[in-house]
This record gives structure tokens, C-alpha cells and sequence, in this order.
């Protein structure tokens, strides 16, 4: 009788709580239970019955909750540089301690890595992959020169798709059901437009939701697409979300003065810090590339292989650039923050072009910041604020200039 | 002697000055074509009539790269872009980037906006380099790149002209092997910085001409009578360990280099190009034959196996790792890799290093300790 009353936020919180109980419990079942990278192909493994976990997803909540630092410093201790990505620091500690007490995941019997957004995920699965001695597959999805998922890429991921299947039944001694596959398939669509519905009401002033939920909601979307219970919770969301649209109420707290593009992924460690700012200046947050272009449409298996090559990070600058700027001009956006985040080489590395190009296109100003996704020994609150300050500053006088004028 | 010393300072030379070596070729009416690493098909860029132009990053400040790189990525790629920026790489018709890390995906792009002029090539490989499936895609990438050369140069490139320029670099890599062999036999004539500029000269001047260069010297190399010096002999491993202060450091200490299993280096002469009916074909297989090199997908770590191998071969006291800063693949490397050469009971120094390092004393403390560990 509850179930019904439960709201979106509550239904994807437990969602994701089962979804994690779910692979603990199948370890205790005794079944093989596999890591996996945030960007691999979800169809697969939920095709197949096969439970997986996501150590990205495990550095961003032991950052949340404070464990960011003491984890990095353990896998530092291990020999692994300070200049690594925060969240296979923490990973590859919690490999070695086999405890953190933030969040543990089960250990895995095999390892799926998929480099579509960063090449650092492979070398972290080699070494996770040598520590545990498990098998590892990888599809590797070679970086965008152009704009479009070429027919070689197409047809080489392909490839590694049907390998992974018939390596993944050896390991689990599951058969793929292609009949299921096209039904996950399907689900996964119907959760991808049901994300896109959600997202798209950001375009409304206000924006019904305060935009940081997506960094939180982004969990499910991402691991759990392909379930029916996801698509479902997503629809919800939507609707919520309309529903506050048309009576042009909004869940972010006090008044929308100017609204931002936040580009990059967000400070786990330093997550109240960087919201508060933002939030007491009645700033909200209706644009990231996790709106819309994180979503994976297509018809068919092929476009399926190519929706993987045009994940964020995977596609050309081009395009990268394209998709911020549709989206914050979309979306209304008073201005940009753009997190120069130390663990990830792929992010950072064009940023300044990136921050400079967005601004020529949209016209609005532009503030960069120092920051980390889990360790917070990277972020300087006077820093961020600051920069919040002046961003607000010319906000407000470009806010000024628009009345006058 | 004073015959390998000349030949010696002529390589020297080259190093010194590669911006020399692309204004002949300039002036000669050939075009040239920028080159970083690792892996880009190179030969495709000989066969195409023009001269493949190494670009590893130089010894340098920065002023200009800061604009497009962060703080956090490293020196090569810093100091490469400056290059651009300043003009220095001036007359390049193109310049060829691999996506096989993470910055130099970056790498395009930033060149692409700051310096604008010289059109940038992308290449494209599998990391899943032993199947079929990757190799086919190498293959059909690099037939690609091959037509944007085409473009470049105005001239179509037959299937012949590759396969000659694979036979070129085939020996060329053979030359590098037996200078490499003999080198290490004659630490009294060859200092670890001589080794290094003999094979990077190559990343400049026409390859056959480094290899009818390398061949003479290493003749004259083995006429030499047996070296009278039994130094500590040492396995370098690392993306460069060209930086003259540090090899330096490394002669002091008494060292020669009796190997390498560094991306510069042994990287480019290791795996010869295997020659098959499409030439192209071959030079996809050798991106899965190849190994030892961080940024190749590598599960087993075969890369800390061979350097063990190499260590032993060698007869080597120790391994140096010359550990490039804000390279994510070494960082990775690193731990696994020294867990392999301690349970083979090989001693291992790491220092690390940028290009824009401009002070030496903490390698130097650090080397002379190690040598004197190894001296026992």
C-alpha cells in the first residue's frame, strides 16, 4: 500500500540499495559476481542474470562520506601516486585492506572494463585484475575523431560484445537469452527517454528540481537502466517533475536567481561545500553533461555498440563542446562552472578550450575551479568560493545590463 | 676510437638541433610530418615520400602550454604544444596523434586551437590487440591515416612503397638492436647519454640514413678491443631517459646502460613490423606483438615480466625506472611491476622526472646511493 505513496527520490534510493543488496546476495549464493566499469555495456550483464558492481560508484560514496582521504593515502602507501584517479586510489586500497567502513561491495570473480571514458580504467583493471587474479575482458572503444561512431568501430565493438558474452558464460555458466537481451534492451530505451523527460524540465524557469540531484539519481541511471523497477522509478521522476513544472513550483530551496552549467563530476568529498555556495546565492544547477547527453539511445544492436562510443569523454571536442552548449543555452543558463578535477586527465585536459569556447558560443560568463571527485585534499573552499562570488558578481551585472537594456 | 667518438658527435649533433634536420628535408622539397608517440604507423608516412618528424617533448620552460594543458599533465605533451605554440614546429604539414592515453586525447584538440596552421592526424588503434577483431580495426585505421597522408603529400602510395618502407624500418630496428648490443659491450666508448641520442637521433633524420649512420658505427664499435671496464650495468625502463643531467648523473656513478625496455628506445626497435601480403596488415600485428610499453593493454602485465627477462639477459645489477610525472600508465605500472622485479630479486630505483625539472641534486643523491647499494 506504501509503495505507491513512495516518491521518486525514496523509490531510486531503494533501488539502489537493492541493486547492491542484490549483488551481496548473489555472492552469498554462491553465483560469480563481477566490478564493472560505470560505462560498459549494462545490457550484457543484465541479459544475462549476472550481478556486477561498480567501484567508480563505490570511490564517489566513500568520498561522500569522508573516507576519501584516509583511502587515498592507504593505496599512496601502496605505492600508487597521489596524481592517480582519486576513485581507483580508493578501489585499489579497499583490494588490499578488504575493509572500509563507509561502504564495502562483495569481491569480485571477474572484471569488466570498458575505457569509452578514460584509458586510466584500464590500467586499473590490469591491477586489479593481477591482485585478485581473475580473468578480465575489456571492450575497449577507441576515442572519436569525428562527430559520428564510424562502421570499424561499429563493427570492432561488435566483436568484443560477442566475445564478452561467450567469456562471460564460461566464467558464470549463464547463457545469454537473446530473446531477453532485446527486452533489456527495450527497458533500457524506455529508461533512457524516461531520464530525458526528467532532465529536459530543467529547461523550465525555475527549473523544478535543484539540478545536484542528478549527480545523485545518475547512480541508478547508470547501473540500473535495464531493469524495469529503474525505468518505472524514472517515469516517476518525470512526472514529478512536470507536475512541478506546470505549477511552476520547484524543490530547490529559496528563490532561482541565476541558473549554471556545471561541468564535471562532482565533489564527493566536498559535496555540501560546493552545493551551499551555490544554493545561499540562489543558484541552481540546470545544466551538466549528465542531462542529456548521458542517455544511450537506439534501434538495434549496432546503434547500441555506437551509443557507447558517444558516451561524454568518448566523443571529439566538437561534439563534447556541442553538447554543453546546446544544453546550457537550452536550459537558460546565467553562466558555468567548470571543475578542474585533478584525478581525471581526460576532463581536464582540453577544460580551459572548453570553458573558453562555451563562453564565445553562449555568451555567458565562466568561472574554473580546483577540485577532486573524492579526494579532498584537491579542493580549496576559499578557492570556490571566491570564484562563486565573482561568477556571481558578473552574473548579476549581466542580470542588470538585461534590464536596462 | 676516434672514429666512433666523430660518429658519436655527429648523432649528438642531431639531437641538439632537430629543428636542423627538418629544414633540410624542408629545403630539400620533402614534406614532414610530426610524430608523437607511441605507436603512430610511420612508415606509412615514409612511403608517402615525406620525412617522419619525432616529437618527444624537449628539455624546456613552459610559458604558453599552460593555457590548454593543466598543471597535472605531463611534460612531454606540455613541452610539445610549446613547441607549436611558439612557432618552433614551424613547416610540419601535419602532425600525427595516437588516442592511447588519456592526455594526448587532449592533445588534438589543444593543437588544433592554439596553433592552428598545421593540420592534426588522428590515429587510431586497438587495445585489444591480439584478437582479430582489433587487428582488423588497426588495419582499417591506419588505412585511413594512410589516405590523409595521401592528401598531405599529393601522392598515392602503392602497397609496394609500404612494404619497402616496412623492409626500411625493419633494419633500421636491427641496426638500433646491434648498436644497442654493442653499445653495452664498450661502456668506455658509448656513455649512457651518447646510447640514448645514437637511437633518438633517429626520430629526425631519414631512417635509412640513421641506419647506414648506426651500422658504421657499430662496426667500429665491435673492432674495438675488449672493453677494460666492468662499471655497474644497468636496465632503464619509462616512456624517455633522454635528459642529458640525468645520464649524466648516471656515468658518474659508474653506470652504462645494458638495456632498455623505455618507450623511446627499445619501444620503437623491440618488435620489428612482420611482413605480410598487405603491408598494413603487418603493421596492425605489430601493435599485438609488441609488448613492455604501459600504454598497451596489457592484463598478465607481460611488461614486468620481460623487463626481469631483459634484467637477466643482460646480466644487469638494477633496474632504473625513470618515472615520467603525470603519466597515469607508469603511475599504474609501477606498483605491480616492482613487486615482480623484488620476487626476482632485482634491485629497482625509481627518480622521477619532467622535462622542465631544473634541479638534479635529489636524482643525483638518490643514483649514487643506488650504485653504492649495488656495489655492496
Amino acid at each position: 500500500m506504501s509503495e505507491e505513496k513512495k516518491n521518486a527520490k525514496t523509490v531510486l534510493r531503494e533501488l539502489q540499495d537493492r541493486i547492491a543488496q542484490d549483488a551481496w546476495d548473489a555472492k552469498k549464493r554462491g553465483e560469480k559476481v563481477g566490478w564493472c566499469a560505470s560505462n560498459f555495456p549494462q545490457e550484457i550483464t543484465t541479459a544475462m542474470g549476472i550481478s556486477v558492481v561498480y567501484p567508480e560508484n563505490m570511490g564517489a560514496a566513500v568520498g561522500a562520506k569522508g573516507g576519501g582521504q584516509r583511502m587515498c593515502e592507504h593505496a599512496e602507501g601502496l605505492g600508487y601516486s597521489a596524481d592517480l584517479c582519486s576513485y581507483a586510489r580508493i578501489n585499489l586500497a579497499y583490494t588490499d585492506l578488504k575493509e572500509c567502513p563507509e561502504l564495502e561491495i562483495p569481491f569480485p570473480d571477474f572484471l569488466l572494463c570498458c575505457n569509452n571514458i578514460c584509458n586510466c580504467m584500464i590500467k586499473w583493471y590490469e591491477n586489479l585484475a593481477l591482485e585478485l587474479d581473475i580473468p578480465l575482458i575489456l571492450i575497449d572503444i577507441p576515442h572519436l575523431e569525428e562527430e559520428s561512431c564510424d562502421a570499424d568501430r561499429v563493427k570492432y565493438i561488435r566483436a568484443q560484445f560477442d566475445d564478452c558474452i561467450a567469456r562471460l558464460e564460461a566464467i558464470t555458466g549463464k547463457k545469454m537469452d537473446y530473446d531477453r537481451l532485446r527486452e533489456v534492451m527495450a527497458i533500457s530505451q524506455r529508461s533512457s527517454r524516461a531520464w530525458l523527460r526528467a532532465v529536459g524540465t530543467m529547461a523550465n524557469v525555475p527549473s523544478p528540481f535543484s539540478g545536484f540531484d542528478i549527480f545523485n539519481n545518475m547512480a541508478v541511471a547508470c547501473v540500473g537502466r535495464g531493469t524495469v523497477e529503474a525505468a518505472e522509478a524514472f517515469e516517476l521522476l518525470a512526472d514529478e517533475y512536470e507536475a512541478l513544472a506546470r505549477e511552476g513550483r520547484s524543490s530547490f530551496k529559496g528563490e532561482e536567481k541565476y541558473r549554471i552549467l556545471f561541468e564535471g563530476i562532482a565533489c564527493w568529498a566536498n559535496l555540501r561545500t560546493t552545493y551551499k555556495a551555490l544554493q545561499s546565492r540562489g543558484i541552481n544547477l540546470t545544466a551538466t553533461v549528465y542531462g542529456p547527453a548521458f542517455s544511450f539511445l537506439y534501434q538495434n544492436l549496432d546503434e547500441l555498440m555506437a551509443a557507447y562510443a558517444l558516451v561524454p569523454n568518448c566523443n571529439c571536442f566538437e561534439r563534447e563542446l556541442e553538447l554543453r552548449v546546446r544544453d546550457g543555452l537550452q536550459n537558460k543558463v546565467d553562466g558555468a562552472v567548470f571543475h578542474m578535477n585533478r584525478s581525471c586527465k581526460k576532463w581536464s585536459g582540453n577544460l580551459y578550450e572548453m570553458e573558453r569556447q562555451f563562453r564565445e558560443k553562449t555568451g555567458v560568463p565562466t568561472v574554473i575551479f580546483d577540485g577532486d571527485q573524492s579526494d579532498p585534499r584537491c579542493f580549496s573552499e576559499a578557492q570556490y568560493e571566491t570564484r562563486i562570488e565573482a561568477l556571481t558578481e558578473i552574473m548579476e551585472a549581466g542580470k542588470g545590463a538585461g534590464r536596462n537594456g | 676510437m676516434d672514429k666512433v667518438k666523430e660518429m658519436l658527435s655527429e648523432l649528438h649533433s642531431v639531437c641538439a638541433d632537430p629543428r636542423a634536420q627538418l629544414d633540410a628535408a624542408l629545403a630539400r622539397g620533402r614534406k614532414a610530418v610530426g610524430v608523437l608517440p607511441y605507436f603512430c604507423p610511420e612508415e606509412l608516412v615514409y612511403a608517402a615520400g615525406m620525412l617522419p618528424f619525432g616529437l618527444w617533448g624537449a628539455e624546456m620552460q613552459t610559458s604558453l602550454s599552460g593555457r590548454y594543458y593543466p598543471a597535472f599533465t605531463c611534460s612531454l605533451l606540455h613541452t610539445a604544444l610549446e613547441m607549436g605554440l611558439r612557432g618552433q614546429l614551424a613547416g610540419l604539414s601535419a602532425i600525427m596523434v595516437p588516442l592511447c592515453c588519456d592526455s594526448l586525447k587532449c592533445f588534438g584538440p589543444n593543437w588544433k586551437y592554439g596553433v592552428g596552421t598545421v593540420p592534426v592526424i588522428d590515429v587510431a588503434w586497438a587495445q585489444n590487440r591480439k584478437t582479430e577483431a582489433g587487428e582488423e580495426f588497426t588495419r582499417a585505421r591506419f588505412r585511413r591515416v594512410l589516405g590523409r597522408l595521401e592528401e598531405i603529400s599529393g601522392k598515392t602510395v602503392s602497397d609496394g612503397e609500404i612494404a619497402e618502407a616496412v623492409a626500411l624500418y625493419n633494419e633500421n630496428r636491427a641496426a638500433l638492436r646491434a648498436f644497442s648490443a654493442a653499445a653495452a659491450a664498450h661502456p668506455e666508448a658509448v656513455s649512457p647519454l651518447q646510447r640514448c641520442e645514437a637511437m633518438k637521433a633517429g626520430y629526425f633524420m631519414d631512417r635509412a640514413a640513421h641506419t647506414a649512420k648506426l651500422r658504421a658505427l657499430t662496426e667500429a664499435l665491435c673492432s674495438l678491443p675488449e672493453s677494460p671496464r666492468r662499471g655497474l650495468r644497468i636496465v632503464t625502463t619509462g616512456i624517455l631517459a633522454d635528459s642529458p643531467a640525468l645520464l649524466g648523473i648516471l656515468e658518474d656513478a659508474g653506470c652504462t646502460v645494458a638495456d632498455d625496455q623505455v618507450a623511446q628506445e627499445s619501444g620503437f626497435f623491440r618488435t620489428d613490423t612482420p611482413v605480410t601480403a598487405d603491408p598494413v596488415v603487418g603493421l596492425a600485428r605489430r601493435l599485438g606483438l609488441a609488448e613492455g610499453c604501459s600504454v598497451l593493454f596489457d592484463p598478465g602485465k607481460e611488461r614486468g615480466r620481460e623487463l626481469v627477462k631483459l634484467a637477466k639477459a643482460a646480466g644487469a645489477d638494477g633496474v632504473l625506472w625513470v618515472m615520467a610525472k603525470f603519466c597515469d600508465p607508469e603511475e599504474f605500472d609501477y606498483v605491480p611491476v616492482r613487486r615482480m622485479l623484488e620476487e626476482a630479486g632485482i634491485p629497482l630505483l625509481a627518480v622521477e622526472y619532467d622535462q622542465q625539472t631544473a634541479s638534479f641534486e635529489q636524482a643525483r643523491s638518490a643514483i649514487e646511493a643506488f650504485a653504492e647499494m649495488l656495489r655492496g
